[in-house]
């Protein structure tokens, strides 16, 4: 189980390095302070933290999405562009499906080739082979008003992997959905990244989610935003059902849960 | 058809027809019966006629009438849409263009009417009245647009940005598409003052090398032939009518499959 093992040992050089970033809003919100993070190859890293940390601006910092106002967010590996960026192989999955609504699965799940200019004939197999991916073959030709939520954010996942991506950014990609649907959407992700050999940064507020989904956790405090600890979550892929329910699951969740009652100003106050 | 009442799928049509066949026999009847004279209100018999006796010289002026009605807002609507893009690629053209689209606005078409006259000369009044009509179209075109364009969903817009879109691709796949709708609601409202446009164009400015069906109705007035007055207001009401309907199914048809207003929801 490669997956598994690959990050327990340290490899030299990281995916990203993240090196003392920070970011103020103009409005004068501190964000983010003094982040620093080394995501590594392969791994399955979850940024939990209660609302407001900032967990949503590193996510878009690391996708190149707005500037840091301090500090420096580093693909060591990457080999850079013509103008300076580093040409990083990343799919972003929002909080919400983000589609296209006056498109069809198909084209909502072609759009990133689109954009790369590819022809539509050229990728048609790759594009339905990525719905296939998710679970929603035959459903090429829908709307997505047509779909259910879950369903949708199966096609904004089949979007963000149709491209090949080396790292996958999800921003709690299945907080608004119900547990039988985020449980059953957990697993086939689980399955995806095994089989895909990505790296996944998964932002999620679920402390039982983090700890069933990633080889590493990143507890975030706020105010201002920061990482407050990080935890191993060292347990063999593939996790199922019976891992959901196995007393090492629950320690580390106890773990975990600890860590982030840590994080808040009036730590004993709370249940 | 409707959303919670199940009703017969013909009622829509034969409840309004009835309703008006009841108001055409109430008309009648009372012109009849008070005996009032044909040039204060002519019996709806009497308009039927003149509608149908002076149809050669009506059908022209409605022709007259829809075309300057059509030129007007094939025009508006490119002139609208192309500075509704460009204002969207820059900021500095929209704050240049937007206070100048709204004077056009504000300012009556009929204050303005002499002026364009006395521009194009006399011997164009035609082109006057298409100058005056497009202008009454033209604006729910360009704040329509403008605000379609505008309102692109963030995240989208972000996901362009990551995938590396350029301004074309923006504009072609995320920003005219999300604009469709509103620039279908402008044209809506649009199609239908173009035809008020062209009409009170021709009220104020005149007609040009053929009269149109506002001069019909000047014409009919003057010479107290009230039932060809009716004649002309309900051929304008028809256009109209058409105009809005038109609208109306290019809006169902382009926006069925995805935009909240036009998709039939099933329970
Ligand atoms: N575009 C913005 N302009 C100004 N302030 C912002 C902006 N985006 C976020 N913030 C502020 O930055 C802080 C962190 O926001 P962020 O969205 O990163 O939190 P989050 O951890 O993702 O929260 P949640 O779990 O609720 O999504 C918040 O205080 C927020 O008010
Ligand atoms: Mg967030």
């Amino acid at each position: 189980m490669d997956a598994a093992e690959a990050p327990t040992q340290m490899p030299t050089r990281p995916l990203i390095d993240i090196c003392g970033v920070a970011k103020t809003y103009s409005g004068g919100t501190h964000a983010l302070q003094g982040i620093d993070l080394a995501v590594r190859q392969g791994e399955f890293l979850s940024l939990l933290g209660p609302s407001g940390c900032g967990k949503s601006t590193l996510l878009r910092l690391i996708a190149g999405l707005g500037e840091p106002s301090a500090g420096r967010i580093e693909w060591p590996s990457a080999t850079y562009d013509a103008a300076g960026r580093p040409e990083r192989s990343l799919g972003f999955v929002f909080q919400e499906p983000t589609l296209m609504p006056w498109a069809t699965v198909f084209d909502n799940v072609f759009l990133p080739l689109r954009l790369a200019g590819q022809r539509r004939r050229a990728v048609a197999l790759r594009v339905e082979e990525a719905i296939a991916q998710v679970g929603l073959g035959g459903f090429a030709r829908a709307y997505p008003r047509q779909l259910s939520g879950g369903m949708r954010m199966r096609v904004s996942i089949a979007r963000a992997l149709v491209m090949h991506p080396k790292v996958l950014l999800m921003d709690e990609p299945f907080a608004a959905l119900d547990e039988i649907t985020r449980m059953r959407l957990n697993d086939d992700l689980l399955r995806l990244w095994q089989a895909g050999h990505w790296t996944v940064i998964f932002v999620t507020h679920s402390v039982y989610e983090s700890a069933f989904l990633s080889s590493r956790i990143a507890v975030m405090g706020a105010r201002p935003g920061r990482i407050a600890e990080l935890i191993e979550v060292p347990a063999p892929y593939p996790r199922d059902e019976a891992f959901r329910t196995s007393a090492e699951y629950n320690e580390y969740c106890r773990r975990t849960s600890a860590a982030l009652r840590a994080t808040l100003p009036d730590a004993g106050a709370l249940p | 058809m409707d959303d919670n009442a199940p009703l017969p799928p013909g009622l829509r049509i034969i409840v309004p027809l009835l309703l008006g066949g009841v108001m055409l026999a109430l008309w009648q009847g009372l012109v009849w019966w008070l005996e009032v004279p044909k040039f204060v209100l002519p019996a709806p018999t009497l308009i039927a006629q003149s509608l149908y006796n002076d149809w050669g010289t009506l059908i022209v002026s409605l022709w007259i009438t829809l075309r300057i009605t059509l030129m007007a807002f094939v025009i508006a609507l490119v002139c609208g849409v192309a500075l509704a893009v460009l204002s969207a690629q820059s900021r500095l053209v929209e704050i240049s263009i937007f206070p100048y689209a709204v004077m056009l606005q504000v300012t009556p078409v009929v204050a303005i009417a002499p002026l364009i006259l006395i521009w194009v000369g006399l011997e164009h009044i035609d082109r006057a009245l298409l100058i005056l009509a497009t202008i009454v179209a033209f604006f729910p075109i360009l704040s329509n647009t403008t605000l379609g364009l505008k309102s692109v969903d963030h995240n989208l817009r972000d996901l362009f940005v990551l995938y590396g879109a350029g301004a074309g691709q923006r504009l072609r796949l995320l920003q005219l598409p999300t604009a469709l709708p509103y620039l279908l609601a402008g044209m809506k409202i649009s199609g239908g003052l173009a035809l008020i446009g062209a009409v009170v164009a021709e009220f104020v400015a005149g007609s040009g090398t053929g009269a149109g069906l506002a001069w019909r109705i000047i014409e009919s007035a003057n010479r107290l032939n009230i039932p060809r007055m009716f004649a002309a207001l309900i051929l304008l009401s028809a256009l109209g009518i058409v105009i809005f309907l038109l609208m109306a199914g290019l809006q169902t048809m382009l926006l069925r499959h995805w935009h909240e207003s036009a998709v039939r929801r099933e329970r």
